[in-house]
């Protein structure tokens, strides 16, 4: 039990696939124009990465070892595929500015990154909770960078208007330029307290 | 002229990485010297120019006359992938010294994902077949350039007195958000 929470959070905050390791970033630094864009491609994501892990798992004592990339990458882009048509059909305002990012998803590392490093060599319970932990820590994420750049960059959260009338706004927030900056700053952050913790740790053990 | 501007935008207006975030993975890992950052470049470059052209092939005499467009994100990541392969065992035969220079940065552009974005671009701004590689070739310039001004900040950076937080990405996120602000100059250009 344990051992498969540890699974699920891993992703969370330890192996956080945008702060701590640093992958998938295209999609983190493009959408994040606003909290409920970044909350939109986290969750189509998320189910890509759980679905995949899953089918990767069944499939692993089935799939050659020479070929699996070429194996994976089609069981991605299967999964890819039906997000995009699902988001086409359902939600038409949310694909319309995801646009390019649905179908990116095949490429983002995070996704091939835990079929190779995960999901092939686990059970299928382990597999699902480490694509629904990577899935959520990405979402997470996505949504702090997209809730900070939309306050700053045009005053609202979720698209509800928090600045008072006439208040001036840091356009440039929205803008390709307060993407780089804000997750620049916000990883300084995650640096931050991770050093803390640290300290924090190796204090308790030697006390 | 309308192919120079659609040149000259997608090389400096809408540059790939910095304005429309394509290929930020090497953009934040191979751009630490100029000599890597440039071989990244130009590999990627060769890769995106000979992907535009078959996946321009693939789409409109392969899936549109059979009415597969939803296999389109299928297709297209298969055909780089084996692609990039292709192009690596050619240069292997034919060119052993340029594949020595671009041999580890060949394999990795399978995931970089502003080729598959080309060439899905490519598809929905219904580009002809000249118009698609004008603007690979762009975009892979515009790459290149936008890796060897970064590497050549970031060679600068590792002199610099840097706040220990913001080591490592941190700061290099915060120098392309300069970068690329810079670029947004570039918008009143056309």
């Amino acid at each position: 039990m344990a051992r498969l929470w540890k699974n699920f959070a891993n992703g969370l905050w330890n192996e956080n696939p945008t702060f701590r390791i640093m992958i998938g970033l295209c999609p983190v630094l493009a959408v994040t124009t606003s909290a409920k864009n970044g909350v939109g491609m986290g969750l189509a994501t998320t189910f890509v990465l759980i679905c995949s892990s899953a089918l990767i798992s069944l499939l692993r004592k089935v799939i050659p070892d020479k070929v699996r990339i070429p194996a994976y990458i089609v069981v991605i882009a299967t999964f890819v595929t039906i997000v995009d048509l699902f988001m086409n059909a359902y939600l038409p305002d949310l694909h319309q500015v995801l646009g390019l990012f649905i179908p990116l998803i095949v490429v983002n590392c995070i996704v091939l990154g835990r079929a190779e490093a995960f999901a092939s060599k686990n059970s299928l319970i382990s597999s699902i909770l480490d694509g629904l932990g990577m899935g959520l820590g990405f979402t997470w994420a996505l949504t702090v960078l997209g809730a900070v750049r939309e306050l700053l960059g045009s005053g609202s959260l979720f698209g509800y208007r928090l600045a008072a009338d006439g208040a001036t706004t840091i356009g440039i927030m929205s803008l390709p330029p307060g993407a780089f900056i804000t997750l620049g700053i916000l990883m300084a952050f995650m640096n931050m307290i991770a050093a803390r913790q640290k300290k924090r740790a190796t204090k308790e053990v030697r006390p | 002229m309308n192919l120079f501007l659609l040149f000259l935008s997608a090389l400096l207006v809408n540059n790939f990485v910095l304005v429309r975030f394509l290929g930020i993975c090497p953009f934040m890992g191979v751009s630490k010297d100029v000599d890597s950052a440039f071989g990244m470049g130009v590999a990627t470059t060769f890769v995106m120019v000979v992907a535009a052209a078959v996946t321009w092939l693939i789409e409109t005499f392969i899936l549109q006359p059979f009415g597969l467009p939803f296999l389109q994100t299928m297709a297209f990541i298969l055909v780089i992938a084996a692609l990039v392969q292709l192009v690596e065992m050619f240069l292997h035969k034919t060119s052993p010294a340029l594949y020595k220079a671009m041999g580890i940065f060949l394999p990795l552009i399978t995931t970089n994902c502003a080729i598959l974005g080309l060439a899905i671009m490519a598809v929905q701004n219904s580009y002809n077949f000249i118009e698609s590689v004008v603007f690979a070739l762009a975009a892979g310039l515009g790459f290149t350039l936008a890796l060897v001004l970064m590497a050549g900040i970031r060679e600068e950076l590792r002199f610099a007195d840097v706040p220990e937080p913001l080591l490592g990405a941190p700061i290099a996120f915060i120098c392309a958000g300069l970068l690329s602000l810079a670029f947004s100059g570039f918008a009143g250009l056309i």
